[in-house]
């Protein structure tokens, strides 16, 4: 067994540095890898490429990054009720990159299969089609997109174990296991760290070999947008 | 004259058994609430699961079990969930049988604006890029007209596309209309509205041919 186990979030973040590529996990607040986050806002580092379905809240998730101006571009499909994220790219302080969702997350699932670049149709005809090459197939145009290439990943699942293997919960699998291995470094925070032999092989979402390091993450806030319910 | 809720329950009599439906943001989320429950259905959300339910009783929330608008939610018995990546495999494999969306604007060829107001408002394309290109029963929910009254039916769209001629069908709070290549053919009318308001309220080329049926709601 190949040992991923690293003691802390600090040394799972060795090797970060101004300027970078990094993918982050996470649909709206589901599912973000809340402790490299921190420690990316902790240790100050800037002008940082984060590729990322969305940038948080104002005042959680990327949105800690967007306030302290770490970030110099967002590779995002939404914006959506991230008002600092809108106004910073309005106002070019931002560089944003807008990416149909499918797209975004095929970018990085090529970068961990390894293919340089695939065809879809999505945004062919729009702006985002704009000097990217197309061609048609089967009657219908596609655009080509190439896969993303990053630094590292930082991902978040619910259980792994040491030799990097891990279990997603609910909705907060979203981009996390497409980030897995498509960075030259996977950084994996778990909320249960088990020794191996602790989960069925047969469960294992994402095998420990796209995985670099793995930590016990704590505290997580786990934040809810929008608190949805039925009465009783 | 519809209300959202009128323009959802219309919507859903469009949803048939056996149908796999992703519902977007807003109006369409609310078309869930009336479909008919003979019929099996399941509900897709881009963000990673299918067969949701309705929302969960308070106190039962889980911040890891949501919807693509970030509402806790609940699954049914066959539910499933999965990645970002296999999610838009469903979509752009064409293995989800109806997409329903609202839009900013609609031209009568079927092109589609929804997702940027250069300068003023940028919300971004999440998944609908992916599902307009991709998917073959598109079916828009939206206001006739948007809040100044200026309609959101057009010759061509002013806002920058999220795709091209994609949109088969739409339903607003006036009308049921069918996209056809010559222009907005009109189905149905609302309870109470006249042909007359439905043309003026539509800026693009609207075909109106014979008796317009009032909406069976």
């Amino acid at each position: 067994m190949i040992k991923k186990t690293v003691p802390n979030v600090e040394s799972a973040l060795k090797g970060v540095a101004d300027g970078m590529t990094f993918m982050l996990g996470g649909f709206g607040l589901c599912g973000i890898p809340e402790n490299a986050i921190a420690e990316l806002v902790k240790l100050g580092i800037n002008d940082i490429t984060c590729i990322s379905n969305n940038a948080g809240v104002d005042d959680f998730g990327l949105g800690l990054l967007l306030q302290k101006h770490q970030i110099k571009k967002m590779i995002s499909s939404y914006v959506g009720e991230n008002d600092e994220f809108e106004r910073q790219m309005l106002s070019g302080e931002l560089e944003v990159e807008l990416t149909p969702q499918g797209t975004l997350a095929e970018k990085c699932r090529a970068a961990q299969a390894g293919f340089p670049a695939f065809y879809t149709p999505a945004g062919y005809g729009t702006e985002v089609a704009e000097g990217k090459e197309t061609r048609e197939f089967d009657g219908k145009m596609h655009v080509l997109e190439p896969a993303f290439k990053a630094d590292f990943s930082f991902v978040k699942a619910w259980k792994g174990d040491e030799a990097g293997n891990l279990i997603f919960k609910g909705t907060a699998r979203n981009f996390n296991p497409c980030m897995c291995g498509a960075a030259k470094i996977t950084v994996a925070e778990v909320e249960e760290l088990l020794p191996a032999g602790s989960l069925d092989p047969n469960e294992i979402h994402i095998p420990g070999i796209f995985v670099q390091r793995i930590f016990k993450g704590y505290d997580y806030e786990k934040r809810i947008e929008q608190r949805t319910v039925r009465k009783k | 004259m519809l209300d959202k809720n009128g323009i959802a329950k219309r919507i859903a009599k469009e949803v048939k058994d056996g149908y796999y439906v992703n519902l977007g943001i807003g109006i369409p989320t609310l078309v869930a609430n009336f479909v008919r429950d003979d019929i099996s259905v399941e509900f897709q959300s881009e963000n990673g699961v299918l067969g949701m339910g309705p929302f969960p009783f308070e106190g039962e929330e889980d911040a890891d079990v949501i919807n693509a608008g970030k509402q806790t939610i609940t699954t049914l018995p066959g539910a499933s969930f999965f990645d970002s990546a296999m999610s838009f495999g469903m979509i752009r494999g064409k293995h989800v049988d109806l997409t329903i969306l609202g839009a900013m604007e609609v031209a009568e060829n079927g092109d589609i604006a929804n997702w940027k107001i250069p300068g003023k408002m940028v919300k971004g394309m999440g998944g609908a890029m992916d599902l307009v290109a991709s998917a073959e029963n598109i079916i828009v929910a939206m206001m006739h007209t948007n809040k100044a009254g200026i309609s959101k039916l057009l010759t061509k769209c002013t806002l920058p596309l999220t795709g091209v001629g994609c949109v088969k069908k739409i339903v607003t709070n006036l009308a049921v209309m069918e996209v056809t290549g010559e222009g907005f053919k009109l189905l149905e009318r609302a309870p109470g509205v006249s042909v007359e308001t439905i043309i003026r309220a539509t800026e693009g080329k609207l075909i109106v041919e014979g008796e317009i049926p009032e909406m069976d709601l």
